[in-house]
């Protein structure tokens, strides 16, 4: 089958008209290039986003309250209410679909002045009171210590937990911030933990800039009372986080005396709509990829068809020399898919291999330039992806052959041999 | 070694119908040398396209070597052709990008002798038509009458028992055809059966019988 004669009749048929094969080649190339350039670049935009994400509980809800929107039991529209430590007790009560529930106030951090202190530095900082199930919602990424726990809460310890940016601005490169005291809008506070956000681009930046201290000691401190910020909660795994949303929202609008269609009162965001709205549209994109990829590759496997057919058409005469000196119709429909399906393998494998190799410059670009690639992580493609698209390629080269094949042995030896 | 019994054989284009041979009857035994004259259009081509299993025939019946030829599939054709039959076409028909060699070793490379040992047997050819030093040539690089000689020996090469030549001096000068003629005659004497369609007097007269063609039918067999 692969034998020397093969191979000499293969290099003389695509030798002959150089730019003829270079052409058709180039229509395979370009077809799987752009399908490994689209897929990767696909990948890359969809790492970044789900990068954006964290490590985020993806079946979270969050929800704050707003003003209300009509008057009900005698209050006013236009009213502003807080969540109480009442709430928590109650929704813990009374949604057992709760895996975790984060109540969280917020101190400052919005203010332009510097609200955190350590000796002669200082600098502004988001302060969050949080409870330690938020950790479990929203992990950090810790590089000392610990995130605030049961203790804490239960204790009102004066601790806190801070980001890597926090650590930059108010300590110097050799000093270890562990166990060191900051003073928060005029309190003291020990720092227990250090850590890094495990997003991307500028909502690490962000998040790096936050302090976290226990929940219950910053409502007393900062005379809260019993207000709660905003709540965070995560469903049980097996419960779609939508139904807890639902039930939550009911238990505060009664809690609070709001009509019940007030849809505007509660503020609420369901990060699994979110999350599902944005697979959609990454599925819709890689099925767009695919789309085009694959029809631009059938263009260049469909030029590979014709070209063939255009060989076989020329090289009639000889193919009846050989037919009259005994080459069976196997003989001469192997031959004929196999130029095909060499010259469609050869010219896919460099479209892979460059559009690979394009990729693999973009990142190297993209991590040495040290940009801010927020929405392009890491672009690449699978290599089973790869594999499977030089299969295809070979199954197309073969079936490019086919037709060309069968229409030079359908004509008859004699008249192939008369053909000028 | 051939019999041939009220052969029909018409082209068909369209609406019209060329009725090309019209009953043909022959006998040819085994070591026999023939010639097939006739003048342009009488079927004598079309006659030994039909000997040679590359074209087929409306009815009778063939009978090559004892064996009925008669619908058999491209496979099985191919496979005769190879085994049974030499052809010698008037433009030589050598493969234009391989060598004399290679040329001469194709037949073997559809029976599947290994590539080493049917260029050995290919250059044994070669040597007893005397192009040794040419073995290495592309056809485009030699003469006619060498490239007949190649075609010659490439007909040889898988032993068969007739060889078919259409017109085989018809590209070539006064000398050289002789030469081919007194090849063809060599070939005949090791017991070949050697047919030869020409319209040329002194080469029918070459050969051991001439039979002639007119209009589809044969009309004259002369003993030379």
């Amino acid at each position: 089958m692969f034998d020397l004669d093969r191979w000499q009749e293969i290099y003389h048929v695509l030798r002959k008209n150089k730019l003829r094969t270079f052409l058709t080649a180039f229509g395979v190339f370009w077809g799987i290039f752009m399908l490994v350039i689209m897929l990767g670049s696909g990948n890359g935009l969809e790492r970044g986003v789900t990068q954006n994400f964290g490590d985020m509980a993806t079946n979270s809800v969050f929800i704050w309250t707003q003003q209300t929107t009509i008057p009900y039991k005698g209050f006013p529209r236009g009213r502003n209410y807080n969540f109480t430590n009442e709430d928590v007790i109650a929704i813990r009560h009374s949604i057992p679909e709760i895996k975790y529930l984060a109540p969280r106030i917020q101190a400052g951090g919005f203010m332009q002045t510097n609200n955190v202190i350590r000796g002669l530095k200082s600098g502004v900082f988001n302060i969050m009171g949080d409870y330690p199930a938020f950790n479990k919602i929203d992990p950090l990424n810790f590089k000392q210590g610990r995130f605030i726990n049961d203790l804490d809460i239960k204790e009102k310890r004066k601790v806190a937990v801070v980001g890597t940016r926090v650590v930059d601005i108010l300590f110097t490169k050799d000093e270890n911030p562990m166990n060191q005291y900051i003073q928060i809008q005029g309190v003291y506070f020990k720092i227990i933990g250090v850590f890094a956000s495990k997003r991307t681009g500028e909502q690490a930046d962000q998040e790096n800039q936050n302090i976290y201290l226990p929940f219950t000691t910053l409502q007393q401190t900062y005379n809260y009372g019993n207000a709660v910020g905003f709540f965070s909660i995560t469903s049980r795994d097996d419960i779609p986080v939508s139904v807890v949303e639902e039930k939550a929202i009911r238990v505060l609008k009664k809690r609070h005396s709001i009509a019940p269609a007030d849809e505007s009162a509660v503020g609420h965001f369901n990060l699994k709509k979110e999350f599902d709205q944005m697979q959609g549209l990454f599925f819709g994109i890689r099925f767009l990829v695919w789309i085009v990829g694959t029809g631009t590759l059938m263009a260049g496997v469909i030029g590979v068809s014709n070209i063939m057919l255009v060989v076989v058409k020329e090289r009639t005469k000889e193919i009846g020399i050989q037919r009259a000196l005994g080459a069976t119709p196997w003989n001469v429909i192997s031959q004929i898919i196999t130029e095909s399906v060499v010259l469609t393998t050869f010219a896919g494998y460099f479209g892979l291999v460059i559009g690979v190799g394009l990729l693999e410059l973009i990142n190297f670009l993209l991590g040495s330039s040290g940009a801010n690639t927020e929405m392009f992580v890491h672009p690449g493609i699978d290599f089973s992806v790869a594999v499977t698209a030089l299969c295809i390629l070979v199954v197309c080269g073969a079936l490019a052959g086919l037709i060309p094949a069968r229409r030079a042995v359908s004509v008859k030896p004699i008249d192939a041999l008369r053909y000028e | 070694m051939i019999t041939i019994n009220k052969i029909h054989k018409s082209y068909v284009t369209g609406q019209n119908s060329l009725h090309v041979l019209k009953g043909i009857d022959l006998n040819i035994e085994a070591g026999e040398m023939i010639s097939i004259m006739g003048a342009s259009g009488s079927g004598k081509s079309t006659l030994l396209n039909i000997l040679g299993i590359l074209d087929n025939f409306d009815s009778g019946a063939y009978y090559l070597n004892g064996l009925k030829i008669d619908r058999l599939t491209e496979r099985k054709a191919a496979q005769l052709r190879n085994k049974m039959l030499g052809f010698v076409f008037q433009s030589f028909n050598l493969v234009s990008f391989k060598n004399a060699m290679e040329n001469v070793a194709l037949p073997l490379y559809y029976q599947d002798v290994p590539r080493k040992k049917r260029n050995m047997i290919a250059m044994e050819y070669l040597e007893r038509m005397g192009l040794k030093d040419w073995a290495h040539h592309l056809p485009n690089e030699m003469s006619g009458g060498q490239k007949q000689r190649v075609a010659i020996a490439r007909a040889l090469i898988g032993k068969p028992k007739v060889i078919l030549a259409d017109e085989p001096t018809g590209a070539l000068d006064s000398t050289t055809s002789l030469e081919v003629m007194d090849l063809l005659h060599e070939i005949n004497a090791t017991g070949i059966t050697v047919i030869i369609v020409t319209h040329e007097l002194d080469i029918a007269k070459r050969t051991g019988k001439t039979i002639r063609i007119t209009d589809g039918n044969i009309t004259e067999i002369i003993k030379n």
